[in-house]
């Protein structure tokens, strides 16, 4: 049986992406899967009695070596903000390709703390800084500087010691342009290092944490339980900077889509499914309910999504349970039927990535072509015609050439760059001013006025020529060719409308990240955690697959 | 330094605010960033063109021509590069193509670089005595390796080079022969049990 890819108008609304949840394709399983053979070190560690100072870690193998360079610093209570318009955290971190000089932590201590306004090299890889949970961390001194283990529940409701508020890579700051690097078989996937860096600072806050326990009462100071430390993560705060990524960034969000929605068809188009792989999915899907219910936020609006989740999982359970057979024929494709036309799409896009669990051998294939080669598809195809390209838009964008833009509530924001932070913002364009400078992220709106503006050009006139006297809408010209070869390269919906939640675009990318309990703060930033119940560095070398659900 | 993201991240927002449109922009910033890539002046240039624009008048080539000039005007290197660009299946007819007076031609010439890939033919670029032979957008080659700002090209014309060898069939029967002293001489048992032996395949 053939099963067809899932239908773009479909999967690209937004509603669908904001339902994603991490799988075994996320990026930062996938990282652990890579470097689960390298040789993990802390190479330095020269912190005061407080925990401020300067520490190494790195990763290395054949010759190559990632190392983590850590800055720690005194931040008054005051100054501590998870705000991209913060200037200073508790600490600050750089992924420097190879093993540092002293010359170049001494470099490295004077612009990594500064973040945005300080300078990095092409020897450094990504950026990034955190905060602590002050609550946790130092209820965690207090306990181990007592001989104690701290309290579970605390630590569970909350999940990390720290929270990173922003993770740049790419060239951002002078760091290393992805050229660079990008043929290292290691870094195949996407944001492999930013994942790495992330995975480093959550070693380091456990090591800061039992430092400062022991530097306070050396006596009778115990460290942080290794299990207690599996079970807390990274923190990360969120914020609409992701947003215009994944639009700025067509093939590679098709790549990422398509991946997933490859292993979807390729499971649904299995016969029979073994009985070891039925079981392991169950198990999984059973033993992930855990994370649900522990998936705390103040969002009224996550709280629903998280509730409707719950009561469609049990009712899948209970299906699974009373009235399926895996013993019938493509018993996945039954499950997926049955999931589309008796549950919402928080609870099916969780279930697909709970069924890939099983398939490592379909799922492991597609990882590497998670990353793309954008400059290939820059340059438009000029000898094309205008009816090609309308042909284009009516197959690729129906409903959004449906959309009525002259109605207020279609067109109602405009996306625009900060000048105090240089981040992307979203305001209201008939109550702020600067909706002149706005960026050209009104996808749906400049891809309707192509259409109306092709309709009245003549069919074999050639997009050269086309493009002659319509320089306004070369933006949009681009990317449909992009959509006629990667259906998955665009968000099926209006960015600039009323009803726009900016959080379902930050929450499809995350979901991509490998990320946990979604917590909305507001529609324009959310709280999740990353590498919650991942193993330990130490323990890297022999882990289980499946540690998302234990 | 700065990375070659940054670069083309400023280049394009610095167009878009220099009044091309987003597509334009995005055009000018995977340039400047290929100039900037090659060894050539690219920021600089820019940077001193939208300076000069905003006194100075570029007219906009939207459509090229064999022979393109107007009388007493630059040509505004984006969009003349930019119709370029566009129209080359169409411009390559010509064989050669001229303009008079090119603004700024250092940003013109990562279009026809461009351009080279696009036809699958070399470019032979001259800025008045500056000579650029752009191979496919993967290097140049050229006599100008100065990082200055070029303001104008008084004469400039673009040299479609057909694709041929650079060799002489001598020079290539000569190397091929030495090449063959890699190759095995095949036994008569060897010939039997080959790949396709025995077997008939005319059906």
């Amino acid at each position: 049986m053939q099963v067809e890819l899932r239908d773009a108008n479909i999967v690209m609304k937004l509603s669908r992406l904001g339902s994603f949840h991490q799988s075994k394709l996320s990026f930062l399983r996938s990282f652990l899967k890579e470097f689960k053979n390298w040789q993990y070190k802390r190479d330095l560690f020269e912190l005061d009695e407080l925990g401020h100072g300067v520490a190494v870690y790195s990763f290395n193998k054949n010759k190559r070596v990632y190392s983590l360079i850590c800055f720690a610093n005194q931040l008054d209570e005051s100054e501590r903000s998870d705000r991209v318009i913060a200037t200073k955290w508790d600490a600050a971190f750089t992924l420097h390709d190879g093993v540092p000089t002293k010359k170049d932590i001494e470099r490295l201590k004077m612009e990594v703390p500064k973040q945005e306004v300080g300078r990095l090299s092409y020897k450094e890889l990504t950026l990034s800084r955190a905060n602590k949970s002050l609550r946790v961390f130092n209820h965690v001194v207090e306990s181990l500087s007592e001989g104690n283990q701290p309290d579970i529940n605390l630590l569970s409701k909350v999940g990390y010691l720290y929270r990173t508020t922003a993770v740049y890579g790419s060239g951002k700051f002078g760091l290393a342009d992805r050229f660079r690097i990008k043929n290292r078989k290691e870094i195949y996937g996407p944001f492999r290092l930013e994942m790495m860096l992330v995975y480093l600072v959550r070693q380091f806050t456990f090591d800061q944490v039992n430092h400062v326990a022991k530097k306070k009462n050396p006596k009778k100071a115990v460290k942080l339980n290794d299990e207690i430390c599996k079970n807390l993560g990274i923190g990360n705060s969120t914020g609409l900077g992701m947003a215009p990524f994944i639009v700025n960034h067509p093939t590679l969000l098709h790549n990422w889509i398509n991946a997933r929605e490859t292993v979807l068809k390729k499971i649904r188009e299995i016969k029979i499914i073994e009985n070891k792989d039925s079981k392991l999915f169950k198990s999984c899907l059973k033993k992930s309910i855990k994370n649900i219910k522990s998936w705390n936020t103040d969002s009224e609006y996550q709280k629903k999504k998280i509730s409707s989740l719950l009561k469609d999982l049990n009712n899948f359970i209970n299906f699974l349970e009373t009235d399926f057979n895996f013993t019938q024929d493509f018993a996945f494709n039954e499950i997926y039927l049955w999931l589309e036309q008796n549950t919402g799409e928080e609870c099916t896009e969780y279930v697909v990535s709970m069924m890939m669990e099983p398939y490592d051998n379909i799922v492991s294939p597609l990882i590497n072509k998670m990353s793309s080669e954008e400059e290939k598809y820059f340059n438009i195809p000029t000898d094309r015609t205008v009816i090609e390209l309308k042909k284009i838009l009516k197959n690729k964008y129906l409903q959004i050439l449906e959309i009525d833009f002259s109605k207020k509530e279609n067109n109602k924001n405009f996306w625009f760059i900060s000048k105090n932070k240089e981040e992307p913002r979203l305001a209201n364009r008939f109550e702020e001013n600067g909706s002149e400078l706005e960026q050209p992220l009104a996808i749906a709106r400049d891809i309707k006025k192509l259409y109306e503006r092709l309709c009245t050009s003549k069919d074999n006139l050639s997009i050269g020529q086309f493009l002659a006297n319509n320089s306004n809408l070369r933006h949009v010209v681009r990317r449909a060719f992009i959509i006629e070869k990667f259906p998955y390269s665009e968000i099926q919906d209006n960015t600039i409308g009323q009803s726009i939640v900016p959080i379902d675009m930050l929450r499809l990318k995350l979901s991509f990240f490998g990320a946990l309990k979604f917590d909305p703060r507001s529609d324009k930033w959310l709280r999740i955690c990353m590498f919650q119940g991942a193993p330990l560095p130490k323990q890297l070398n022999n882990f289980d697959d499946y540690w998302v659900y234990n | 330094m700065k990375s070659l993201s940054e670069i083309e991240t400023v280049s394009k927002r610095a167009s878009k605010a220099a009044g091309f449109s987003w597509g334009v922009a995005e055009e000018v910033g995977k340039n400047v960033r290929l100039l900037e890539m090659f060894g050539l002046p690219g920021i600089k240039n820019l940077n001193n063109f939208f300076k000069s624009k905003k006194n100075f008048f570029f007219e906009n080539l939207i459509f090229i021509n064999k022979d393109n000039k107007k009388d007493n005007t630059q040509f505004c290197p984006i969009i003349t590069g930019t119709s370029f660009l566009d129209q080359i299946r169409d411009i390559e007819k010509f064989g050669e193509v001229n303009f008079k007076k090119i603004g700024y031609p250092l940003l013109f010439l990562p279009f026809v670089s461009r351009a080279s890939e696009v036809i699958g033919k070399r470019l032979f670029l001259k800025l008045d005595k500056k000579e650029f032979l752009l191979n496919f957008n993967n290097n140049i080659y050229s006599n100008f390796f100065k990082n200055d700002i070029v303001e104008l090209a008084e004469n400039v014309s673009i040299k479609f080079i057909d694709n041929s060898d650079l060799f002489s069939n001598t020079e290539w029967q000569e190397l091929y022969k030495l090449s063959e002293n890699t190759f095995v001489e095949e036994s008569d048992s060897l010939k039997r049990s080959g790949a396709g032996a025995g077997l008939t395949d005319n059906d």
